[in-house]
C-alpha cells in the first residue's frame, strides 16, 4: 500500500489497524493527537481532586471518586493506544510535566466553587462527549474501539453533573447564585473547547479521517444540545449575540481564540501549579512503582 | 508485558476485544483489567491473553475466486421465475 492507496481506503471509511502499514505523517498526527487526549483525561481530574474532601455529601463524595478513577483509567487506556504507536508512557508522563507537550484548555483553570464542579461534570464533559463521539468513527481502530467505553462513563458523568446542578438551582437563592457564577465563568473557556472554525476541509484531522467532523460542527451540536437546557433552569447565558437562526445555525460572540493559544500553551490560571502537583505525584508514588516491578521480576 | 483483554458482556455471546493492559505480570493485568472492565459489573466474563501468546492471521487468498461456496456464487431468481411459469402452465 501506498500513501495514495492508504488516503483512499481511510477516506472512503476504511479503518486501520495497530499492526497496519501507515504513512509516517498520519502516526505522526495520529499519536500527538491521542497523546493530547490522554494527557487532558490525566490532567482533567486534578481540578475536580480538589473537591473530593470538601464534597457536600457522602454520596457526593463517592460519585466524584468514582469520575476521578473513570477519567484514569481512560488516561490509562488511551495511553497503551499511544505506546502502541510508539511512544512509551513514561515518555508522555515525562513531556507532560516537562511542559513540552498539551493538554485541553479546560482543565487550566481554577475550580473556585461546587458550582464548578457541577458544571464540569455537566457541560465540560457533554463538550467533551461530543468530540468523543465523533472518534467511535476515527480511521484508527484501536482508538476507536476504546472510546465506545470512555463515552459510555461519560455518560454518568454528565448526569452525576446535571444532578448536582438541579440540587443547587433548586436550592437557595445562594446556591443558584453559586451556578450562575460558574457557567458566566466557564463560558468562555466552553466555547474555545472545540478550537477555532478551521474548515473541515483543511483540517489535518478531518484529511487523515482522525476526526469525523469539523470544529464548528462539534460546537453547533453542543451547542443545540445543552444551551436550551442552561436555559431551561433559568440560568443566563452571559452571550448577548447568542441565538439559533431560522436556518438552524447558532450566532454568537466570537470566543477569544487568542486567550485559547495562551491557556493551552501552558499559561493558562492554573497551568503551573497543575503540572507542579502531577510531577510531585509522580515523584511520590516512584517507590511504588519500583516495588511492584521489582515484586514481579 | 501487554496483555489483550477480551471481554463477554452477556453469558452465551461470544468474548469481544475490549482493550489492552500493560502489567508486570498476569497477576497484575488481572488487577487491572478487573478494574478497566468490570467494575460495574459490564462484564460476565474477561479473557486476559499475553499478546506475545497470540497468532495473527490476515491474508485470506482466493486464487480461484470459488463462488459455488458463497451465497453471492447463485443467482436463482431468473431459474426460479421460469420454474414457477412452468408450475403454472401445468
Amino acid at each position: 500500500m501506498d500513501d495514495a492507496a492508504f488516503l483512499e481506503h481511510v477516506q472512503s471509511g476504511g479503518q486501520v489497524e495497530a499492526g497496519d502499514w501507515m504513512p509516517d505523517e498520519y502516526r505522526a498526527r495520529l499519536r500527538k493527537f491521542i497523546e493530547m487526549h490522554g494527557n487532558s483525561e490525566l490532567m482533567g481530574v486534578l481540578p475536580e481532586r480538589e473537591w473530593i474532601l470538601r464534597a457536600p455529601t457522602l454520596q457526593r463524595k463517592l460519585a466524584l471518586t468514582a469520575k476521578v478513577q473513570d477519567e484514569v483509567g481512560h488516561a490509562q487506556l488511551i495511553y497503551r493506544v499511544v505506546e502502541d504507536l510508539g511512544k512509551p508512557r513514561q515518555q508522555c508522563l515525562d513531556d507532560l510535566v516537562a511542559g513540552r507537550v498539551k493538554f485541553h484548555n479546560v482543565f487550566h483553570y481554577e475550580t473556585r466553587t461546587w458550582g464548578d464542579v457541577g458544571v464540569i461534570a455537566w457541560l465540560v464533559d457533554a463538550a467533551a462527549i461530543v468530540s468523543q463521539k465523533a472518534l467511535l468513527k476515527c480511521s484508527y481502530a484501536p482508538y476507536a474501539r476504546i472510546m465506545k467505553k470512555i463515552c459510555w462513563e461519560e455518560s454518568f458523568h454528565i448526569l452525576h453533573g446535571r444532578d448536582v446542578i438541579l440540587a443547587m438551582v433548586t436550592g437557595t437563592p445562594d446556591q443558584f447564585e453559586l451556578v450562575q457564577e460558574a457557567v458566566s465563568r466557564w463560558w468562555g473557556p466552553l466555547m474555545q473547547f472545540h478550537g477555532n472554525p478551521i474548515p473541515r476541509g483543511e483540517d489535518p484531522m478531518w484529511y487523515w479521517r482522525i476526526k469525523s467532523q469539523g470544529n464548528e460542527e462539534a460546537r453547533q451540536q453542543f451547542l443545540d444540545g445543552y444551551v436550551p437546557q442552561i436555559l431551561e433552569l433559568g440560568l443566563e447565558i452571559p452571550d448577548p449575540q447568542l441565538r439559533k437562526r431560522d436556518d438552524g445555525v447558532w450566532e454568537y460572540t466570537e470566543p477569544d481564540w487568542d486567550e485559547l493559544k495562551r491557556v493551552v500553551s501552558g499559561n493558562g490560571p492554573r497551568s503551573r501549579e497543575r503540572l507542579a502537583l502531577r510531577s510531585e505525584a509522580l515523584a511520590r508514588s516512584a517507590w511504588v512503582r519500583d516495588a511492584v516491578l521489582g515484586a514481579a521480576a | 508485558m501487554i496483555v489483550e483483554v477480551f471481554r463477554r458482556e452477556r453469558e452465551g455471546q461470544p468474548f469481544q476485544h475490549a482493550g489492552s493492559v500493560e502489567a508486570p505480570d498476569l497477576r497484575f493485568a488481572e488487577a487491572y483489567a478487573r478494574e478497566q472492565f468490570g467494575r460495574r459489573n459490564e462484564s460476565t466474563a474477561l479473557l486476559l491473553v499475553p499478546r506475545e501468546a497470540t497468532h495473527e492471521v490476515t491474508d485470506f487468498p482466493d486464487s480461484f475466486d470459488w463462488k459455488e461456496r458463497r451465497v453471492d456464487g447463485y443467482s436463482i431468481k431468473a431459474r426460479l421465475r421460469e420454474a414457477r411459469e412452468r408450475a403454472a402452465a401445468r
